[in-house]
């Protein structure tokens, strides 16, 4: 156990299913994420017009609007609707959440998780221990705080010091300052507060999730019972606190489906469990026992 | 919630102090956040908005920061503010002096709009008003200087409406005419056009904000000329006007000169002096014609 504790996270899992199983979502986390970005860069890089605007509102070969809903719900809140097309747009987003969990926008979208990610590595690998006190809710309180102060001062308040809207607006329109901005999110996370960015303060993660509060694609736990307390899933979460209910409410009566809203769907903790604990199901699919082996296999995919 | 147990008493007060924490920071951050939006919405007067675009105060709470209007710009016209821009962090704007509007019949940047940020029903673009040119510099004008510049009243889309060349004389040289271009604000849209092409190395005339740029009228004022043409006649009897007559220097003729009570009346308005007569009744003592 002493010997364990030394080594990085998931290296059981890599010994166990090979590197490329143990990082497979990672890898098609970062591949969405970039692939995303490539469609949106090939416009302003190489004149491909594929894409055109940015995370905000985009048109996609002239057929495809998507609006992003917290934008569009500030706008509102400042009393202006959108145009057709952006309320299509609106209504194709939230549905889509609304089926594969809202913060999967979190971990497979938004440029800004890159960043945090990055920042939660080094401070994994660099050791940096402690983090300042500020609750997981607090990004609700500041979503509210959003919406409110739109509908107060007529302006869509958030767009004015958003990073993510900033860093992604600023790779394909030109980035000026905002690095700076994206430098203090990575900063923060790194030595101020772990995971503090998108866990706690990001009011676009704290209104997606609310989106897919009831959504069916979740991560489960079906063979809770092989734990063998390794940990690692709980330190590769970004939000650790919703895999405890699911991986140890087998006593409790709970159901090893994760339901917390606020998991994102990243699959990390199906990649760093060497007993292969965790995998991606529907949120119906959640009996209060999971000890039976029987139960198992019906549980994949 | 009436169990009085200390337990149960301590858990409230506690959530009472959590949820101030959480109030009074959110009322920092709201109030710093709420005082810059007010700042944001000092729009910097050359920073133009697209056609069609909202007030600012409206602009502000309409537009998303998505950039469409950039991309469907078939000039490059438009730009995104970045957040050291003194433009609200993402919005659509344009120098006039960098690049003008080319006032595209079908107003690509409109269409492309997802939002009302910028307004859908504008269809005519002559009915733009990003702003309104000003010839802002009468000294470094090479029109005002004598000369026959006149590049800001050739280029102006909207050419002999927005900007006219009123001709009057050059005091200066006593025997030249000077072709000042003045702007009729009802018809310029704020293009810039004239603003990109003023030959200065700082142009002499520029696109400002109608609120710099406009004065405006008591509401109660009426212009008499109007309002006489609106009635089809003059709204006093000219006849019993009392009017004293205007003394001028002797021999003078002053051309399309009105002087009721010198007999000059409405029939000579206009004309020219040596067709309205020298002045007919000169006061007694200074007679005679020239």
């Amino acid at each position: 156990m002493s010997a364990a504790k030394h080594k990085r996270i998931g290296a059981e899992a890599v010994e166990e299913k090979g590197w490329l199983r143990a990082h497979k979502w990672l890898i098609l986390r970062r591949m969405s994420q970039f692939s995303i970005l490539a469609l949106f860069m090939l416009g302003p890089w190489f004149g491909q017009w594929i894409v055109k605007g940015n995370l905000a509102y985009s048109y996609t070969l002239d057929v495809l609007p998507l609006t992003d809903p917290y934008v569009a719900l500030q706008s509102m809140a400042a009393g202006h609707l959108p145009e057709t097309l952006g309320l299509i747009g609106l209504a194709i987003v939230l549905v889509f959440y609304l089926l594969v969990g809202g913060r999967v926008y979190c971990s497979w979208v938004c440029p800004v998780n890159i960043v945090t990610d990055a920042a939660g590595w080094l401070r994994n690998r660099i050791g940096i221990k402690g983090s300042s006190q500020l609750g997981r809710n607090t990004r609700y309180w500041i979503l509210g705080m959003t919406i409110v102060g739109s509908a107060v001062s007529g302006v869509v308040l958030w767009e004015l010091i958003n990073p993510v809207s900033m860093l992604h607006r600023g790779l394909i329109f030109g980035m000026g300052m905002a690095w700076t901005v994206v430098l203090v999110v990575f900063l923060f996370d790194l030595f101020v507060t772990s995971r503090g960015w998108c866990g706690r303060l990001c009011p676009v993660g704290a209104f997606y999730s609310l989106i897919g509060r009831w959504s069916p694609v979740r991560v489960s736990a079906p063979k809770r019972t092989a734990c063998n307390d390794c940990m690692d899933c709980f330190e590769v979460c970004p939000e650790p606190q919703v895999i405890r209910p699911a991986l140890k409410g087998e006593g409790k009566g709970i159901g090893p489906v994760i339901l917390s809203p606020n998991c994102t769907n990243c699959g990390r903790c199906i990649d760093v469990c060497s007993k292969d604990v965790f995998t991606f199901g529907m949120r119906f699919n959640n009996p209060v026992s999971t000890a039976q082996p029987a139960v198992v296999r019906t549980e994949t995919n | 919630m009436t169990e009085k147990t200390p337990k149960s008493g301590a858990a409230r007060r506690q959530f009472i102090f959590d949820s101030a924490k959480m109030v009074c920071g959110m009322g920092m951050l709201g109030l710093g956040l709420g005082l810059y939006a007010k700042q944001s919405k000092a729009l910097p007067a050359l920073a133009l908005r697209p056609p069609g675009a909202l007030p600012e105060d409206d602009f502000l709470g309409a537009c998303i920061r998505c950039g469409m209007c950039v991309r469907d710009c078939p000039y490059n016209t438009l730009e995104l503010a970045k957040p050291e821009t003194p433009v609200a962090t993402g919005t659509p704007f344009f120098n006039a002096r960098n690049i003008p509007c080319e006032m595209c019949e079908d107003i690509p940047c409109i269409k492309a709009c997802p939002t009302g940020a910028l307004d859908h029903s504008l269809t005519d673009i002559n009915k733009a008003k990003m702003g309104v040119a000003v010839l802002i510099d009468h000294e470094t004008c090479l029109n005002f200087l004598g000369l026959r510049c006149d590049v800001c009243y050739r280029v102006c889309p909207v050419i002999d409406k927005a900007i006219t060349l009123d001709m009057v004389p050059n005091a200066r040289t006593g025997r030249h005419a000077m072709f000042l271009p003045t702007v009729h604000s009802e018809h310029c849209t704020g293009c810039g056009k004239c603003e990109k092409s003023c030959v200065l190395e700082e142009a002499a005339i520029r696109i400002l904000p109608p609120k710099l740029a406009k004065g405006e009228l008591g509401k109660h004022y009426r212009l008499g000329w109007d309002e006489k043409s609106k009635a089809g006649k003059s709204l006093i009897d000219e006849s019993k006007m009392v009017d004293l007559p205007d003394r001028v220097p002797e021999g003078a003729v002053l051309p399309g000169h009105y002087d009721p009570a010198s007999g000059q009346t409405e029939a000579m308005r206009g004309m020219p002096g040596s067709q309205a007569g020298a002045i007919p009744s000169l006061p007694p003592g200074l007679g005679g014609k020239p």
